[in-house]
């Protein structure tokens, strides 16, 4: 296994002097390919930024990030984007995917703002939308499909081309919990099958529980751990 | 749930050894309730007692096989068309757990709360594991693992409440003290600890 993300000491101050918000103070965690880690916290407690910090989108104010072994922290901003692109892929509550754009040109324009091949690029959002199982859906327009299809596109998006490292806000925050729970079944299967490492931010005990880990933050501090677990074997084992 | 009404609704359909019904109760119920033959046996010997099993054929070795009873079909009916209600389980550890945490001086009770948070999420973790390579499972225990689930994911919902509720009395208390508020003596208690 390698590890596919690797944040040191993170810390993310907002402000100066007295009106500093310490959203992060010095967060170590690690994610490794194939590992799916949930973090939970109460509002505020440094969950986004977390995740906004780990996918570039963010400059921490001390610490470092790696992501598949590249550290964020010391690259130009346009090795930052060009990485952003390549390797790490978003997954939000509200989708954000384009009105205007088909499911399959939605998928493909990540790979083709980073100069692929129009041909090139649909053919690896097909391929990315039949693996989250709408591949049919490939020329429909986001407002005409349901939420939990809006989010597998969103997902596909996420997992076009070769991205290794996964990050999703509340994916299921705006779906009903059997859609919510399809959606996890795709990030698990991402995760144990494609050797993704996934970071999943929730505030829902039972999506979090589809995590290897779960790490708990409170005031910008991790402040607890559960996992890694056992096989499910030994999980039935334990209980005779 | 009792043990007692589990051993009478395997025995409605054929008489059981007391071996079978260990192995079939824990079949049921996925082996989440591990049962030891002392617990099948001493439980036989109450409803037999009660008149609500009795001992049928025996072997040439002396294991007795059980048979239910009419009395003990009465009852399994009466068991199954009772809803369980929350005060006929066994009292709530961990909410007395909290209750002491609070009322004993020197215990830190966010602590408290955040071990049991992240033990709780372990458990709900590894039935989520289960629930996931279960899926073409017995729908029995499919049914008795979304139970736990259902379970555990309630505790951690009412320990994140529990935690808001600590906040807000502790807010509350530096906010406006009465003469006859207890930090103060607690102040006096850490000072005698130190």
């Amino acid at each position: 296994m390698s590890t596919m993300l690797d944040l040191r000491k993170l810390t993310r101050t907002h402000g100066q002097g007295e009106q500093a918000v310490h959203a992060l103070k010095s967060v170590d965690l690690s994610v490794e390919a194939g590992e799916l880690v949930a973090v939970m916290g109460p509002s505020g407690s440094g969950k986004s930024t977390l995740l906004t910090c780990a996918g570039g989108l963010d400059q921490p104010t001390a610490g470092e990030v790696f992501v598949d072994g590249n550290d964020l922290t010391t690259l130009s901003r346009n090795a930052v984007a060009a990485l952003r692109r390549r390797r790490i892929g978003y997954v939000f509550q509200d989708f954000n995917l384009i009105p205007a754009l088909t499911a399959a040109e939605n998928v493909a324009l990540p790979l083709e703002l980073d100069g692929t091949r129009t041909r090139t690029a649909r053919k690896y959002a097909e391929a990315a939308l039949t693996e989250v199982a709408i591949g049919e859906l490939a020329d429909r327009f986001p407002e005409d499909m349901s939420g939990g299809q809006r989010q597998r596109v969103a997902i596909a998006r996420a997992i076009v081309g070769e991205r290794r490292l996964l990050l999703a806000d509340e994916p299921t925050g705006a779906l009903d919990s059997d859609t919510g729970e399809a959606v996890l079944q795709l990030l698990r299967d991402r995760c144990d099958q494609h050797g993704i490492a996934g970071v999943l931010v929730t505030h829902d005990a039972r999506h979090a529980a589809w995590a290897d880990r779960v790490v708990y933050l409170r005031d910008g501090v991790l402040v607890g751990q559960s996992g890694p677990l056992p096989d499910a074997d030994e999980l039935l084992q334990e209980s005779h | 749930m009792s043990i007692k009404h589990g051993l009478l609704a395997l025995l409605r359909k054929d008489p059981k050894y007391g071996y079978q019904l260990r192995g079939e109760f824990e079949a049921a119920t996925g082996a989440t309730w591990p049962l030891n033959i002392g617990q099948v046996y001493t439980t036989l010997t109450r409803l037999e007692r009660d008149g609500l099993v009795r001992a049928a054929s025996s072997e040439g070795d002396g294991r007795s096989m059980y048979e239910i009873t009419e009395a003990g079909r009465t009852e399994l009916t009466s068991w199954f068309d009772t809803p369980v209600t929350r005060e006929s389980r066994p009292r709530d550890e961990l909410a007395i757990k909290l209750a002491l945490a609070l009322a004993v001086p020197g215990v830190d009770v966010s602590a408290v709360v955040q071990r049991q948070r992240m033990s709780t999420m372990q458990s709900l973790q590894e039935l989520t594991k289960l629930k996931r390579t279960s899926r073409d499972a017995d729908i029995s225990w499919q049914l008795v693992l979304e139970s736990m689930i259902f379970a555990a994911e309630a505790e951690i919902r009412w320990l994140d409440h529990c935690e808001a509720m600590l906040l807000r009395h502790r807010g509350k208390a530096s906010a406006s003290p009465t003469p006859t508020d207890v930090p103060e003596q607690h102040e006096d208690h850490l000072g005698a600890q130190r």
